[in-house]
């Protein structure tokens, strides 16, 4: 590997570096051997801590929480998209009021918690007697315009990221900006964001799991209702466990889909023009305000 | 108003506790956060694989989880007695480590190639490499995104609340006790963060502007 922290090592550096590898080893599987340690001597790999989950009735309610965190994710992840899209035309409008009125429509909407959000809709709404309301409407509204927002700054990056020549020529054969956009500039940004987009996805998916908050039944909830039934002495950890790692599962699927699609596109001639700026190809804006 | 000054022993005790979830958790991030960056950019081999292991694993956990397992899962370990706050400034600060790695790793690969091997090639020791040429750099264009990666971690804060921590985003349930309105609360709420996050994102461009390295 060549970056400007090192060149290639001599014999003295080989062997110190074989000596942190070894350290680097040994600190990781003491930390995972002490915590399997205390699971274990804690009774955790116990017959009773795991016989809830020998029952099918169990796993069927995990399939039912499961296919509720999915839904949530689903509808979630369509409605963000429709929200950035709006946001980002809003946003990159001609009129500099309602450029301005989007951009800061965006940046409050980005600003505010996720959990605030779903709270408000939740426990907010009924108030003024909107008593509609389900954990399931506030969980897909909070996360999908939290996600709408970042996504409309994403958008809005890969629009400005296509090089202005295209448009300028776009707009000197006639097309109009409709059409500039549309033909020209979309497809483009598209392309070149998708990973990010995808990437987005993952957010809103783990965004989903705050529902447990606000008593949405997704997995946790179940996960917390399973765990702590005494009858079975209270499996909070098998419960985690097992309910963690269906989690871990789906979002590691979808974060390789955005990686599958990076290598995609990083060797498709036809997104060399467009480049995003470092930062966002790394993901940033899709774990934080920029 | 009256909602914030009827009731503002909570509102400071809630507002604390946020500050206090936020800097302590701020602290762990950065210090694993750069203990795992400087893995995932080391040349050995072993650890660039530990850290990036760590990250993949993490970002694709929900917090919410990491809170649970730390919240729900610690205390039947027999391990000390922690409290709900330090067990949530714990959740954080793991969790939150992955940004502070990728702010760090980007920020490093930011800085060309040539220019290390020009400083060697002018006879600079390691030392002198990274102190002059390299870490000058490489900090003001990683200290922006640090505070996206801060910005975040003050939002994380709010999950708290779901696991029996006061802080701002719990007061709406401890308000609605003493009746009042929980919508007027949580506008409220969100009003700190909006004026929370403004103020960091107004010292995170003032930064950008002044340290811009044109390339």
């Amino acid at each position: 590997m060549s970056n400007v922290f090192s060149d290639l090592p001599g014999p003295k550096a080989v062997a110190r570096n074989r000596f942190l590898a070894i350290v680097a080893v040994v600190v990781v599987l003491g930390v995972l051997g002490f915590i399997a340690y205390r699971l274990a001597v804690t009774g955790q790999f116990s017959e009773q801590k795991w016989r809830v989950f020998s029952y099918p009735q169990v796993w069927e309610q995990i399939g039912a929480a499961t296919l509720r965190t999915l839904s949530a994710f689903g509808l979630g992840a369509v409605f963000s998209l429709g929200i950035g899209f709006g946001l980002a035309l809003g946003r990159m409008s001609d009129n500099p009021w309602i450029s301005r009125c989007f951009a800061f429509i965006t940046e409050v909407l980005r600003a505010i918690p996720v959990l605030v959000l779903m709270m408000i809709m939740y426990y907010g709404l009924p108030v003024v007697g909107q008593t509609w309301v389900t954990p399931f409407t506030a969980v897909v509204t909070a996360v999908s315009v939290y996600s709408g927002a970042v996504l409309a700054e994403v958008f809005r990056t890969g629009v400005d990221a296509v090089p202005r020549g295209q448009s300028e020529a776009a707009y000197a054969i006639g097309f109009r900006k409709t059409a500039v956009m549309r033909l020209v500039l979309l497809p483009q940004a598209i392309r070149a964001m998708l990973p990010v987009i995808v990437a987005q996805m993952v957010v809103v998916l783990k965004d989903t799991a705050l529902g447990f908050v606000i008593t949405y039944q997704e997995l946790l909830y179940l996960g917390k209702l399973v765990g702590s039934s005494a009858s079975y002495s209270s499996p909070i950890i098998p419960a985690a466990l097992v309910v963690g790692s269906i989690y871990i599962c789906l979002c590691l699927l979808l974060a390789g889909v955005a990686k599958y699609l990076e290598v995609r596109l990083k060797s498709n001639p036809k997104s060399k023009d467009v480049k995003p700026s470092a930062d966002l190809a790394s993901g940033l804006p899709a774990l934080a305000i920029k | 108003m009256n909602i914030i000054f009827d009731n503002l022993d909570l509102w400071g005790l809630a507002l604390w506790n946020t500050l206090v979830l936020f800097i302590g958790g701020a602290v762990i991030a950065v210090f694993l956060g750069t203990v795992l960056g400087v893995m995932r950019v080391s040349s050995v081999p072993a650890a660039r694989a530990i850290g990036t292991a760590y990250v993949n694993l993490v970002r694709n956990t929900p917090l919410t989880l990491v809170f649970f397992i730390f919240v729900f899962g610690y205390p039947s370990l027999g391990l000390p007695r922690l409290d709900y706050t330090a067990l949530a400034i714990t959740a954080i600060g793991l969790y939150a480590a992955t940004y502070v790695t990728e702010v760090l790793r980007s920020g490093f690969n930011t800085i060309p190639v040539g220019q290390a091997e020009a400083a060697r090639a002018l006879g600079m020791t390691f030392g002198q490499v990274m102190g002059h040429v390299v870490l000058p750099q490489a900090f003001r264009s990683v200290v922006p995104p640090l505070i996206s990666a801060l910005i975040a971690i003050l939002k994380m804060t709010t999950i708290a609340a779901g696991f029996s921590v006061l802080e701002l985003g719990a007061v709406r349930a401890n308000l609605s006790e003493r009746g009042e309105n929980a919508l007027g609360v949580l506008l409220w709420v969100a009003l700190v963060f909006v004026l929370l996050v403004a103020i960091m994102s107004l010292a995170q461009r003032s930064l950008e502007k002044k340290w811009k390295i044109i390339r």
